[in-house]
């Protein structure tokens, strides 16, 4: 059998196998089929999952410091930098490689876009993505706009990753992020770059 | 025949290779196609002079006389360039107008809108109708010669042309030309029944007059160039529902500035901004587009305000009118629309503060 005519069978083996990973150790699966929807509960575990993968709560979740160190506070899971945090004005960094700095929360960023605070990812209405679609929630990390449309999104947020999930998954996450209890918490507003003030 | 154990994985490691190599290729392949069906934009000549703009063997120097120059009524605010726009239909086309507000335009339909500062040209935007329901969206950047343009690239170019001390102009991406164009109910922004109007708003901010040869709702019924005839767009030329004429000028601005993303139609429909100007069924006596904007920001606060003070608009008060407070602001963080200008749009500004201090005194 010459290596050309094993060349094919070996890669739809390979990628077999790797598809076979991905679902393994307990990850709840992608839709099977194009077409077909998941159920809900179905659609939510796997944006948790997927959140959870992805580390979302590494920003969007405050940081506290535990017994063993420092650990997201899950009582307030993914509700963005805490509303009665009032940052003091930012450390200038010098010129060189450092280039940012960051909060002990990890929910608030500065470097040379100015000062971005992580969002409220709760379905709260009035702070969160209470009012947000479906079809919004896609567009923002397809395109790495607000909405879709408005301002970009500001770093460390790595919007690019996500876009390179399909839209089901992408509806699985914000299915899961729909999900969770409402958290009211008004995250502050962006500081733009002393040059763009 | 034998086989050593050692021989053996190397050729697993070879064919290993082989099909992880089959697999990228594929895949490259596969993105390269895609983009190219998506955008369209492998298809879009490389120059300006290509595009069909210009009279054949003229260069750059005349247009194409089947091209046909029109100026909407109400323009948009790109930081005072200048601009000069053309359409072209394919021949013995037609517009299909029978939604009045959302016209389908015929396969095969081009526009062309050139932008000047200082005098000079920088970039001319072209939109090109390539199937039932997909537009290629480009734009060409002048040479410094003024001879030609030629294609920028699909993520545009940033800081082309100063507008102002330390202001520049940035030619936008495909994906941004996208965030306004894909959000109305017709792409073509500029080219609506409202836009050609022959009932023209003379307190429109920046309105242009129109000069012989321009296409207008006239035009287009008297040739016959849109189905079905709809001779009304005529008899009663389609207009700005307003109580007075600021209004309706406030209205008309809103609408080409924010209401290509602020629609009913729009994925931000849902923050419950809308102000694109409907003309049907929006004539019923009981709408009232002002009103509706006397509502609290779905999330954004004005800085310093007090809690829950900031609205869309509040009459009489423009520091506590969101829309207003985010017109004057051109922070990245902050500026209304977001995209497509560096500088304030100071005549729109005033116009809009006479409007919302006298909304607080009826």
């Amino acid at each position: 059998m010459t290596r050309r005519r094993l060349a094919i069978p070996f890669l739809v083996l390979t990628l077999t196998l790797i598809s076979g990973m991905l679902v393994r150790a307990g990850a709840p699966a992608a839709p099977a089929a194009p077409g077909a929807p998941p159920s809900a509960a179905d659609s939510i575990a796997r944006g948790k999952y997927l959140v959870a993968f992805g580390g979302c709560n590494d920003c969007h979740t405050p940081w506290k410091l535990g017994p063993k160190g420092p650990e997201p506070d899950m009582t307030r899971a993914l509700s963005g930098h805490p509303a009665g945090l009032a940052m003091p004005p930012a450390p200038s960094v010098p010129p060189g490689p450092w280039g940012w700095t960051g909060a002990a929360t990890m929910t608030a960023f500065a470097g040379p876009w100015g000062v971005s605070f992580t969002a409220n990812l709760t379905p709260d209405k009035e702070t969160g993505l209470g009012d947000w679609t479906e079809e919004m929630f896609i567009a923002t990390m397809k395109t790495g706009r607000h909405e879709g449309k408005g301002r970009p999104l500001l770093p460390p947020m790595p919007y690019f990753n996500l876009a390179s999930l399909s839209d089901d998954d992408i509806k699985a996450v914000f299915a899961y992020l729909r999900s969770l209890p409402p958290v009211h918490n008004r995250v502050p507003q962006p500081i733009d770059p002393p040059e763009a003030q | 025949m034998t086989i050593s154990p050692f021989g053996a994985r190397r050729r697993g490691v070879r064919l290993l290779r082989n099909g992880v190599a089959a697999g990228l290729a594929l895949g490259l392949l596969a993105s390269v196609q895609y983009l190219a069906a998506s955008t369209g934009r492998a298809e879009l000549p490389r120059l300006l002079s290509q595009t069909g703009l210009y009279a054949a063997g003229a260069g750059t120097t005349a247009i194409d006389p089947q091209n046909r120059p029109f100026s909407p009524q109400y323009p948009l605010w790109s930081d005072g360039a200048g601009k000069s726009r053309w359409v072209r239909l394919p021949a013995g086309a037609t517009i299909d107008v029978l939604d009045v507000d959302r016209w389908d335009f015929p396969v095969g339909t081009r526009f062309w809108k050139e932008f000047t500062f200082g005098g000079r040209k920088v970039e001319t935007r072209f939109l090109r109708k390539d199937g039932p329901a997909s537009w290629s969206f480009a734009s060409y950047v002048w040479n410094e010669e003024q001879t030609d343009a030629e294609l920028a690239p699909e993520g545009g170019v940033m800081n082309v042309a100063e507008v102002a001390p330390g202001r520049r102009h940035t030619i936008p991406s495909v994906e941004d030309c996208r965030a306004c164009h894909d959000s109305a109910r017709t792409e073509i922004l500029g080219f609506t029944a409202l836009q050609l109007s022959t009932d023209r708003d003379p307190n429109a901010p920046h309105a242009e007059p129109l000069t012989p040869g321009m296409v207008t709702l006239k035009t287009l019924v008297e040739e016959r160039l849109i189905t079905p005839a709809r001779p009304e767009l005529l008899d009663a030329p389609p207009r700005v529902a307003a109580p007075d004429p600021r209004t309706r000028a406030v209205l008309g601005y809103l609408s080409t500035n924010c209401g290509a993303c602020h629609n009913a139609e729009s994925s931000l429909a849902s923050l419950g901004l809308l102000l694109k100007a409907r003309l049907e069924p929006s004539h019923a006596p009981h709408h009232d587009p002002v009103k509706k904007l006397f509502k609290p920001t779905a999330k954004w606060q004005i800085p310093e305000a007090p809690d829950g003070a900031s609205a869309f608009v509040t009459p009489g008060a423009p520091d506590l009118s969101a829309l207003l407070v985010r017109m004057r602001s051109r922070r990245p963080s902050t500026q209304m629309p977001p995209l497509g200008t560096v500088l304030h749009d100071r005549e729109a500004i005033d116009l809009v503060t006479a409007w919302i201090e006298d909304l607080g005194r009826r």
